[in-house]
């Protein structure tokens, strides 16, 4: 072949391969423009919901979506009220709404935004990487966050995930990671550790997990000391009951070479774990508790990207799991 | 594009000799080697939305998968130079290289599990493992030996761009498209199109320049040349000294603010650093001996060493760290290479360069290893003081070794 007709051939492929790009682009941006114009087509109503409540995330593909919305506690199916605020990740409690946000842009942002309960910013903090959970203290006067930092750089990838503690419209309490870590009664200085998923126990104390070593562990946590202090192993993801008797959490399990978590309540005096295995999808959530019997936790559909469910199981550990509110994700139960 | 890239002297003596230009097939290879990384970047800076995003899966997994990686590809390297010094055609080696991580791209498209874009993104990697020293390979046998730092400083720059962009776009399309991640994938796959045309249709299997010996099995004893062996042992003690910039962007996130808002954005700022400085720096390397212009790349990483613990100013000190951080990859990537390329005989070149190569990066994860148990035992300031504090004993007595290698280097060239 001479350099000419390479030269041609060359040429060639830029042409097809451009036009190919583009007409995918467009496309793909005038249907993303049609599924997001439409009405949501779950029923809404605009009255804002004041009462006992479920804040969530609303997940139509609609020009809702990403809305924080609520129904009322005792009519979960019911119509949905949306406000103005969108988030990937929401907890809620009477006066404090805590939103982890990605802010897209030419480069993409993160960030957690406090609001106060007519919807008026507190605080914006900026995150270092994906959102992944948020929760509140029971009395809104403190918000945890756990993000996922992917350490982008030339050589190499590395990851890690950032779970820090703020007052609300106040300072951070440090990142998690950087907390005096014992287990199984000893201090341990471990390399690669992960702290995730923190649930606020009091004024002071809370739970969350340790990943280190291969290993999972239940950390009770010590806000004052800076301390974490491992109460059990094989602990994924806490979040205490509103009795403050119960952890529900993920347990994990090996199924086709891939990770499966199955949801599972340790009862922190006896030690002892119920897995609810009449759940028999994978859940990569945090769990909430609907009240001191049942568990909330959203899941994806198969069939339709983007859009997940709220499912509600019972944790007698033979009821079937429901679904409790469709079109939703990250529920916060709210009782003022 | 070609006259801003030429390499201009730096004194008037000989201005207007097209000699002194870096060779046409250099440019073209830093080209292939920017639409490719355009390719590659812009999936990799959205990666972690997707999985967690869309896919729903957990983050821990994402950052399991990766590190798994990291090892193959290192080992995979010295067979794609041992293959391409073998088969006396490193662009076909090279090629295969860039074919794999477009096949990757292809069935990234498709792909939905964890299992399935573990697989794909390993393939990816090996793909960049093989192609790379039969790459630099070419870029060697195309150069004279007295300007390789100039050449090998325009290919990363080009190189960089291409970094650099393709997050850029990525997050752009995101942008104009929220949450069409398969848009990005698609515009991916086709740069890894027009990077695999490219090097197949326009760069030439063998360099005019060199007339290439005859075929002949790879002999390692004729890659373990002493001065070649003296280069492995500085920059794999050195790299065991180099700490990973996520680590240190990770003390800089310690320090304030200012990193925490630009965080997603720092990377960034290095590779324009490196990008810039890729071709004084390389200049650099031609006229004062390139393992000595290595050894000030570490003492760039020293000074990056010190601003990220020290924070006397979040933004300054961030800022500072960034632009030395791109100096020392200025002053080692390319230049390692290129010197790895000059000490060893031409016909078993890309394996030298591939073993220089192989000893960096597994002296840098082992690093990221032994430095990640320093971070929790002592905090990030006092870990990057103490490697800091080894580096800076260890300096005086790599320069001397370098000395040594410089000589040799600049007797083999006559």
């Amino acid at each position: 072949m001479s350099q000419r007709v390479r030269l041609v051939a060359f040429a060639a492929i830029v042409l097809v391969v451009g036009t190919v790009m583009t007409a995918y682009a467009v496309g793909a941006a005038s249907s993303y423009r049609r599924a997001y114009d439409r009405p949501p087509s779950v029923a809404t109503e605009e009255e804002t919901v004041n009462g006992p409540r479920i804040v969530f995330r609303h997940t139509g593909i609609d020009e809702q979506y990403g809305a924080v919305a609520s129904v009322q506690l005792d009519d979960p199916g019911g119509a949905r009220a949306c406000t103005n605020i969108d988030c990937d990740r929401v907890d809620a409690t009477a006066q404090v709404t805590s939103c982890l946000r990605t802010e897209p842009g030419v480069v993409t942002k993160f960030s957690l935004t406090e609001y106060d309960l007519e919807g008026r910013k507190i605080q914006r903090v900026a995150l270092p990487g994906v959102p992944s959970r948020t929760r509140l203290s029971p009395d809104g006067s403190l918000v945890a966050t756990t993000t996922f930092v992917a350490g982008h750089s030339y050589m190499e990838v590395g990851f890690s995930t950032a779970t820090e503690i703020r007052d609300v419209g106040g300072d951070g309490r440090g990142n998690l990671e950087r907390y005096t870590l014992i287990l199984d009664g000893q201090e341990v200085t471990p390399r690669d550790r992960n702290v995730w998923g923190v649930t606020f126990a009091g004024d002071d104390t809370f739970y969350a997990t340790v990943a280190t070593g291969g290993e999972t562990y239940l950390v009770e946590g010590d806000l004052r000391a800076k301390t974490l202090t491992s109460v059990a192993d094989q602990v994924e993801c806490p979040s205490l009951s509103p009795d403050g008797t119960r952890i529900a959490f993920k347990q994990a399990s090996e199924r086709d070479g891939a990770r499966w978590w199955t949801p599972a309540v340790l009862d922190l005096a006896t030690g002892e774990r119920t897995v609810l295995s009449t759940e028999q999808r994978t859940v990569d959530d945090q769990i909430a508790w609907l009240d001191d019997r049942t568990l909330l936790y959203g899941l994806p559909r198969d069939d339709e990207p983007g859009v997940t469910d709220v499912w509600s199981l019972r944790t007698d550990g033979l009821s079937r799991p429901q679904l409790f509110i469709q079109q939703a994700w990250s529920p916060a139960v709210v009782r003022p | 594009m070609y006259i801003t890239l030429s390499d201009r002297p730096a004194t008037p003596v000989g201005h207007g000799d097209g000699r002194r230009r870096v060779a046409p097939v250099v440019v073209t290879l830093g080209l292939v080697s920017l639409v490719t990384d355009i390719s590659s970047e812009s999936v990799a800076a959205i990666l972690p939305l997707y999985l967690t995003g869309v896919l729903g899966l957990s983050t821990i997994a994402y950052g399991f998968i990766d590190a798994l990686y990291q090892g193959v590809s290192a080992l995979v390297r010295i067979g794609g130079g041992w293959a391409a010094d073998r088969s006396g055609h490193p662009k076909w080696v090279a090629f295969l290289g860039y074919g794999l991580s477009v096949v990757a791209r292809f069935f990234l498209l498709f792909s939905t599990g964890l299992a399935a874009i573990s697989a794909v993104i390993s393939a990816d990697r090996l793909g960049k493992g093989v192609r790379t020293a039969p790459r630099d390979a070419m870029i060697s046998a195309a150069t004279p030996p007295d300007r390789l730092g100039a050449a090998f400083g325009v290919h990363r720059t080009l190189d960089t761009i291409g970094a650099a962009i393709g997050p850029l776009l990525a997050f752009a399309i995101l942008w104009w498209i929220p949450g069409s991640y398969l848009t990005v994938m698609v515009v991916s796959l086709g740069f890894a199109v027009l990077g695999v045309a490219m090097l197949g249709l326009l760069v030439p299997d063998r360099p005019p320049v060199t007339p290439r010996p005859q075929r002949a099995p790879v002999s390692w004893r004729e890659v373990a040349q002493p001065s070649l062996v003296r280069l492995l042992v500085i920059a794999g003690a050195l790299g065991l000294l180099t700490v990973g910039d996520g680590f240190i962007y990770l003390a800089l996130l310690e320090s304030g603010e200012f990193a925490a808002y630009w965080f997603p954005l720092l990377y960034v700022g290095t590779n324009v650093a490196y990008l810039s400085l890729a071709v004084p720096v390389g200049r650099l390397a031609d006229r004062f001996g390139k393992a000595t212009v290595v050894i000030c790349g570490h003492v760039a990483l020293l000074g990056a060493y010190a601003a990220a613990a020290s924070a006397w100013d979040p933004t300054a000190s961030t800022l500072l760290t960034l632009l030395l951080l791109g100096a020392f990859y200025a002053a080692t990537d390319g230049v390692i290479a290129a010197l790895a390329g000059q000490l060893v005989p031409a016909q078993v070149r890309a394996s030298g360069i591939a073993s220089a190569q192989t000893v960096v990066a597994v002296a840098r994860m082992a690093s990221a290893a032994g430095f990640g148990f320093l971070w929790f035992l002592l905090g990030p300031q006092q870990a990057l003081v103490l490697v800091g504090a080894l580096l800076l004993v260890a300096l005086p007595v790599a320069l001397g070794v370098a000395r040594r290698i410089d000589v040799s280097a600049e007797v083999a060239t006559r």
